[in-house]
């Protein structure tokens, strides 16, 4: 019961970038494509619950003085495993994400969960907060690259979609930056709308 | 190391860096970081303290001085970690690691630094340092200064405008959302959206600087 509550509370509840606002840089950076925000959420969600694996299961052995140390470098073990496999068997990918394996390290999702979460949580309850927050990391990405990838070359996940016509003259503007932050800024409006309709209905 | 190893790795660039020191490149470098490549509004490296701290026009200024100065001391203390400790151990693929530890104990010497030293400084500066650790412009641009193959001296040129340019980003932020409370916006858009609303703007303006240099 409370296992399902923590796996399902990343996903809308406390959707950590649409409501916490937390990973912004990855998230707006890799969006360009839906198979990039799907690396990257597979990436971070890999690191995401094995750091908070191991902070759970190390919680009471840690020093609450030199905590943030100690998640920082589990952290950075787990990112520079992904680096190294990702760049043996996913190149293309690898490439394209480029800068932005690397900072997972400094992706405040992953460091706010172990110092808010799995810090305090049996380690059953903590990987599923990982999974769970993994998730809406990676769905929040598909949405966006979702959107981006269709206005900006009318394909999505690499299929055409909008037809030859349509992706000969794109809306270029939606993949390069100012796309990012101007597609962004809707769907935060839609969903302040919706977070209104609810707070009135109450 | 003693001094004069690490001065003529420092003077002789790595691979593909090109010899010496070229007034052309580091233009280049400068103009690049600071317009045409801005570290906020075109990499996105920097976001959560673009919107968190762009409130105010002097908090700005006070953590656009504070990423300058730590970015260009951790490009420092990476760019020697890295060539003259762990490629030569062949331990290369340790750099994460490496460089999130030297900024985060960097982050946390310049505040003991300042506490001592200089008070003033510091409470200008002082909550604006931890908050610096987890900022992926740091870290962002330690990674890119070794991807790019940058000797010392490029590095240092980079950090610094690259520092500048998120200075001048936070800065025009600041004085747009200053603005902005007068502002009568939609109640749906109020806050972060129509920040993010702002900063897509703002990228659009920073487009006009691509066929500069870069």
């Amino acid at each position: 019961m409370s296992l399902a509550k923590d796996l399902s509370n990343g996903i809308y509840r406390e959707n950590p970038v649409f409501k916490l606002a937390l990973g912004m840089c990855p998230f707006l950076a890799v969006t360009t494509s839906v198979e990039n925000a799907l690396g990257m959420g597979a990436a971070a969600t890999f690191v995401l619950v094995c750091s908070n694996f191991l902070v759970s299961l190390f919680r009471n052995l840690i020093p609450s003085k030199v905590r943030i140390p100690c998640y920082i470098v589990i952290i950075a073990t787990f990112v520079t495993l992904v680096d190294m496999v990702m760049n043996a068997y996913l190149p293309d990918l690898h490439k394209s994400l480029g800068i932005f394996i690397p900072l997972i390290v400094v992706n405040c999702i992953i460091l706010g969960r172990a110092e808010g979460f799995a810090n305090r949580n049996p380690v059953l309850s903590s990987l599923a907060d990982g999974i769970g927050m993994g998730a809406g990391f990676t769905l929040a990405m598909v949405i966006l690259a979702s959107f981006r990838e269709l206005l900006g070359n009318g394909t999505w996940l690499n299929m055409s979609v909008l037809g030859q016509s349509y992706s000969s003259q794109p809306l270029l503007i939606a993949i390069l930056s100012p796309g990012a932050f101007i597609l962004l800024a809707f769907i935060l409006g839609f969903f302040n709308v919706l977070e209104n309709r609810k707070g009135g209905g109450r | 190391m003693n001094a004069s190893l690490l001065l003529s790795t420092a003077l002789a660039a790595p691979e593909g860096g090109g010899s010496g020191f070229d007034i052309g490149k580091m233009m280049a470098i400068i103009i690049a970081a600071i317009f045409v490549n801005n570290f906020v509004l075109s990499r996105f490296l920097g976001i959560c303290p673009f919107l968190g701290v762009s409130k105010q026009l002097d908090s700005a200024i006070g953590m656009g001085a504070a990423v300058i100065f730590v970015m260009t001391l951790a490009t420092l203390g990476s760019w020697a970690v890295y060539h003259l400790l762990l490629v030569p151990m062949d331990l290369a693929y340790l750099k994460t690691i490496a460089f999130i530890l030297i900024i985060a104990s960097l982050v946390q010497f310049v505040e003991m630094i300042l506490q001592k030293f200089s008070p003033a400084l510091y409470r200008a500066l002082g909550i604006f340092l931890p908050l610096i650790t987890t900022n992926c412009a740091i870290l962002g641009v330690a990674v890119l200064n070794i991807n790019e193959k940058y000797s010392l001296g490029y590095s240092l040129v980079n950090a610094i405008a690259a520092g500048i340019g998120f200075t001048l980003a936070l800065i025009l932020m600041a004085g747009l959302r200053q603005r902005l409370e007068m502002a009568d916006v939609p109640p749906a858009m109020k806050g972060k959206p129509v920040a993010f609303l702002i900063a897509g703007v703002m990228s659009i303006a920073f487009f006009g600087f691509a066929g500069l240099g870069g």
